[in-house]
């Protein structure tokens, strides 16, 4: 058990991956599937963040007070990871409203069905 | 030789990504489509003399290795070029360029407006994104410039809305696996940081031979192979290609199909052969009992589906699915025959499929549809953007003099090396069917007559040269294939030999 | 002119004979001028070089390489010369008979005709002169290409359905099987180049050389061996010039010249003979042959029947080459001859009652002799070369091919090549006497009937004249092939 709560960060991405990919998969509403693909994308830099700390570590400053640094490079890696969630997640939203534009509807049977016809 | 000034030439690697990346936000400010277009024409080239002077450089004095800013490696990012992605550089940028000529008319016909400052911005971001990836040597800077290709290729796609609306949905539903696919590289790549503390793929190499053992590696490398797979819609994670290519403006489809694909075989390549190792994975892991039959499947499914499309531009987007599992074919091979033939197909098939798609363009154009009964009596109206489609079609079965027939030839050979007799017959088989579905286009565009009272010119040359040039390249590489196969060949035994 | 050039002339000027029948198509006289010219050139290129390979020299080109260690080069052996003289002789032959036919006939799209037919010799060229299997290969392959719209030239429904019969099996049957078949050789044996004596001898033994001649034999779909002959008979919805140069001469040759090409060139009589993997395929020639001419007796349509004999025909050549013996080989080599003249005059017959009377089934063509005595006369000559009976070419041929036979110990074979030749008699010798000696009944009228156009007359009194100068002097074409068995 203890094995587990000393990686409880781990459970906390596998589960929150989960959910987000659940959410892409299941969700027939667009919006739903962009919010599940940032839950999705959240959690990996949760796996990230979290891996670069280490308990006790303060930030990378160099000074006399200090002799335990947490990793600097996930964080930073993933705030160009977050920048490009921004975008996609962005990006979606724009497609989503020209879809609705173009279709009327954002559930994506109500879009197969049109298509369908067409 | 050199082509640049010697400063010019010390930063060939770094130019080769920032000239497209400056030029794009630049051309996004030109609001006459016509210069956009001038001024993203003469980038596209700039790139290709670039990559070509880096193609001489790296065929003369062996990889370059670019510090980016200075920061020496494994710290900062590191560029590093050898033979293997010299060549996929210079074949995305040969493609880049000559797409981009074709893109002129093709983007006023089918995107136009205003939106057309906006498809070069995209195009030369796009482009940016696939020459950082390739160009790379570092895990997670990869990654980013994946994405940079990928979110402008969404883009590029949707542009076809102004024809279809699906070109919307096709574009969301490659955005959604496209985006799960990056993540779960970065995944893949976080899991080996853990271990290694590393993201130079060099140094991954290195730290990575001695723990074969480490499960977080294994899933690591899982996570890497899958999300790859997804980007370079290997079967069954292919779903998102077929509407991306069918609906998205012609230009964008023959630059995405010669050259987004590519790149990605390129980057399995890169993560399969350099930073595990063919020790680990084929030798420890048995991966080719994997790869191969997904392989071979991926050679007859898609196109046993593209006999059945009456849509010719779905049609050739599930050829290209088949086409790259002869990629992964010959990897999965795992020997220096087999890679020669994966590195030539990703040229060869670049070439054919550009000039392919390219040739649908102008059918587009003229007769307002790409769907088989457009095609009707095309032979004799359109007879030069026929025959095109003619010889591309031959290439994709693999007629000798062309260069369809030299990828078999290799992938054939290594699978004769390999002793594995079935395989080589179930390559051929599998080109038996590209008879059949280009066949079918064959037959209606020759022997059916014109569609009453349509009057349709040849394509302008606008559209007939481009298209002419690669599918050209296809035919003269058919024929002469010595100095592609030394590059692919040296790029392979480069490969599997130090893993550098 | 030297042989190097001579070779490279003559793979040229068909080609550019072609361009120039496509530059002229909107003047036909002009148009049948220029194939005539360049055909005659052709046969005149290719003749200068028969003296050389007679002093026994093989002059050859190598244009380039096209893979490392594989080039595009071309040598002139025996059998190629044979081969080229026969292809590029008859095509003027063809021509003539050509011109008076398709105007005869009104056809359309006359040019796009003329053109890949010339397309098409100069790949029997590339396929004759061929000097590694891959340059073969690649010509063999435009020979299908090029053939293609000669055969779906009417481009109607049937054609259509035919043209894919003709592409899906020697399509098929090249990449799947011959392609194969030849990169296995290559990485056995590390080179293409016909060589004499073979160059798999040593580098592979047991059941693997069984396999892999007989992937080359059914992969040659060209030659027609059983159960991969169907394209040719669906082939023959094509033009009359076109059922006899290609689908006679230059395609079907091109097959049969391939398997011997290989036989001799990449296994090796020697090899071969000590072997006993040919026994089956001598059995799949030998089953060709017989079931050939049986499908030909039940034939009532007069092209299909001399397809269906073409097939048994074709049979005894690959017979000759699966039973590697010297004089089996020789054999071989001069049937191809031989029969080219016998079966071109059988199908210039053909076209031209076709031309003449519109009639196409034999049993239409009762008491036919009189209206048309010249062609059935023709017809007579023809069938009689194809039987093998004296004083006709065919018969020296069937005398080689028998006593390689006996020289392998093969009786049974040459109880096979009698019971062919008996065939052969019962379904062609009965369509020349029903119209020469039955009188035609209601529903077949004969009156107003005229002979054949004059062109397509001269053309067949060349080839018929060919068959009875083949049997007068055999020694010529016996001479030029000897030397392929080695010393």
């Amino acid at each position: 058990m203890t094995e587990v709560m000393s990686h409880f960060n781990y459970l906390v991405v596998v589960v929150l991956m989960m959910i987000g990919f659940y959410i892409v998969i299941s969700g027939s509403n667009l919006v739903k599937k962009v919010v599940g693909l940032s839950i999705f994308q959240v959690s990996v830099f949760l796996l990230y963040i979290s891996m670069g700390k280490i308990i006790g570590g303060t930030a990378p400053i160099l000074d006399d007070r200090f002799t335990v640094y947490s990793n600097p490079l996930p964080h930073v890696l993933i705030l160009t990871a977050i920048v490009v969630g921004v975008a996609t997640t962005a990006l979606a939203g724009a497609l989503i409203v020209r879809i609705n534009e173009a279709y009327g509807s954002i559930e994506e049977d109500e879009i197969y069905r049109q298509d369908g016809d067409a | 030789m050199t082509l640049f000034p010697a400063v010019v030439e010390a930063h060939l690697a770094v130019l080769l990504i920032v000239v497209p990346l400056i030029a794009a936000p630049l051309c996004s400010l030109l609001r006459r489509e016509s210069l956009a277009w001038i001024f993203a024409a003469a980038v596209s080239v700039v790139c290709l003399a670039l990559a070509v002077a880096i193609l001489g450089q790296v065929m003369a004095n062996g990889p370059i290795a670019y510090e980016m800013g200075g920061w020496a490696s494994p710290w900062g990012i590191e560029f590093r070029i050898d033979r293997l992605n010299a060549f996929v550089l210079v074949i995305v940028s040969a493609i880049a360029a000559v797409v981009m000529w074709y893109a002129h008319g093709s983007v006023r016909a089918e995107i136009g407006g205003d939106q057309q400052p906006h498809y070069y911005t995209l195009y030369l971001l796009c482009l940016t994104g696939l020459l950082g990836v390739t160009a790379t040597g570092d895990a997670f800077n990869l990654f980013v410039f994946l994405e940079i290709s990928s979110l402008s290729s969404y883009v590029l796609i949707s542009l076809g809305a102004g024809r279809d609306r699906r070109a919307l949905t096709a574009a969301f539903t490659y955005l959604v696996m496209g985006t799960i696919g990056a993540t779960f590289y970065v995944i893949g790549i976080g899991l080996l940081y853990m271990v290694t503390g590393t993201l130079n793929m060099a140094d991954l190499a290195v730290r990575l031979a001695p723990l074969a053992d480490n499960t977080t590696v294994l899933a690591g490398f899982a996570f890497i192979m899958v999300g790859l797979s997804l980007k370079l819609a290997l079967f069954p994670l292919h779903l998102w290609l077929p509407n991306a290519y069918t609906y998205a403006p012609s230009a964008v489809t023959a630059f995405l199909a010669a050259t987004a694909t590519k790149v990605a075989v390129y980057v399995l390549l890169r993560f399969l052969f350099t930073v595990f190792g063919t020790d680990y994975l084929f030798e420890e892991l048995t991966l080719n009992g994997f790869l191969l039959p997904l392989a071979v499947i991926a050679m007859f499914i898609p196109s046993l589906v593209a006999i059945f499309q009456t849509n010719i531009k779905r049609m050739l987007a599930y050829s290209s699915v088949a086409q790259l599992g002869y990629m992964v074919l010959g990897l999965s091979f795992a020997s220096i025959t087999g890679v020669t033939a994966t590195v030539i197909h990703l040229f060869n098939h670049a070439v054919t499929k550009g000039g392919l798609f390219m040739a649908l363009g102008a059918v587009l154009l003229r007769t307002g549809g790409v769907s088989l009964q457009n095609m009707a009596g095309l032979g004799r109206q359109m007879p030069l953007t026929m025959a095109a489609f003619v010889v591309g079609g031959f290439s994709l079965i693999g007629v000798p003099t062309t260069v369809g027939f030299i990828s078999k030839w290799y992938l054939i050979l290594a699978a004769l090396e390999d002793g594995r007799w079935p395989i080589a017959f179930l390559i051929l088989a599998s080109s038996l069917l590209a008879v059949i579905y280009i066949w079918r286009v064959v037959e209606v565009a020759y022997f059916q007559p014109a569609l009453e009272g349509r009057k349709i010119e040849e394509a302008p040359l606008s559209y007939l040269i481009p298209t002419w040039l690669l599918i050209g390249a296809s035919l003269y590489f058919g024929v002469d294939a010595t100095y592609t196969l030394e590059v692919a060949g040296s790029a392979a035994a480069h490969l599997m030999g130090n893993g550098g | 002119m030297t042989a190097h050039d001579a070779i490279l002339l003559s793979l040229s000027i068909p080609l550019a004979g072609a361009g120039l029948i496509a530059l002229f198509g909107v003047r036909p006289n002009l148009r049948e001028t220029v194939t005539l010219i360049t055909a005659g050139a052709l046969f005149a290129t290719v003749a200068t070089l028969y003296p050389v390979v007679t002093a026994g020299e093989l002059p050859s080109v190598t244009l380039f390489e096209m893979l490392p260690g594989l080039s595009i080069s071309f040598e002139v052996e025996p059998l190629g010369m044979m081969f080229a003289l026969i292809a590029s002789f008859l095509w003027i032959v063809t021509t003539i008979y050509a011109i008076g036919y398709m105007r005869g006939h009104h056809e359309e799209n006359q040019t796009r005709f003329y053109a890949f037919f010339a397309i098409a010799i100069a790949a029997t060229m590339g396929v004759a002169f061929a000097g590694n299997m891959l340059t073969l290969f690649i010509f063999y392959e435009i020979l299908t290409l090029s053939t293609f719209p000669l055969v779906t030239h009417a481009g109607t429904d049937e054609a259509k359905r035919a043209g894919r019969v003709y592409l899906g099996i020697l399509l098929g049957t090249s990449i799947g099987l011959q392609l194969l078949a030849m990169i296995a050789t290559w990485a056995i044996a590390g080179t293409l180049e016909f060589q004499e004596g073979g160059i798999l001898d040593g580098n592979i033994t047991g059941p693997a050389v069984g396999i892999l001649l007989a992937m080359y034999v059914f992969g040659i779909g060209k030659a027609a061996v059983m159960p991969f002959h169907r394209w040719l008979p669906a082939a023959m919805v094509a033009p009359t010039p076109v059922s006899a140069l290609l689908h006679a001469v230059a395609v079907v040759k091109a097959g049969v010249f391939t398997v011997l090409k290989v036989t001799v060139y990449i296994f090796g009589i020697d090899f071969l003979r000590n072997l006993d993997v040919t026994q089956w395929l001598q059995i799949a020639a030998a089953a060709t042959i017989v079931l050939g001419s049986l499908v030909a007796m039940t034939k009532d349509n007069l092209k299909a029947r001399l397809a269906y004999s073409t097939i048994s025909q074709l049979g005894y050549v690959v017979l000759g080459a699966m039973l590697v013996t010297p004089l089996a080989i020789v054999g071989s080599g001069m049937h191809i001859a031989m029969h080219a003249f016998g079966k071109i005059t059988l199908f210039f017959c053909a076209g031209a009652i076709m031309v003449a009377s519109h009639k196409s089934e034999i049993s239409q063509m009762r008491g036919l002799g009189r209206a048309m005595p010249y062609t059935m006369a023709a017809f007579f000559i023809g069938s009689l070369s194809i039987i093998g009976l004296p004083p006709m070419g065919g018969l020296w041929s069937k005398w080689y091919l028998v006593l390689g036979a006996l020289d392998a110990q093969q009786v049974w074979l040459v109880v096979v090549l009698m019971l062919s030749s008996v065939l052969n008699i019962a379904y062609l010798l009965p369509i020349p006497f029903r119209a020469f000696f039955s009188t035609p009944n209601g529903d077949t009228e004969t009156a107003g009937i005229k002979e054949a156009p004059t062109a397509c007359l001269i053309a067949i009194g060349i080839t018929s004249v060919g068959c009875i100068v083949l049997f007068l002097f055999p020694d010529a074409v016996y001479n030029l092939l000897q030397p392929i068995t080695g010393p």
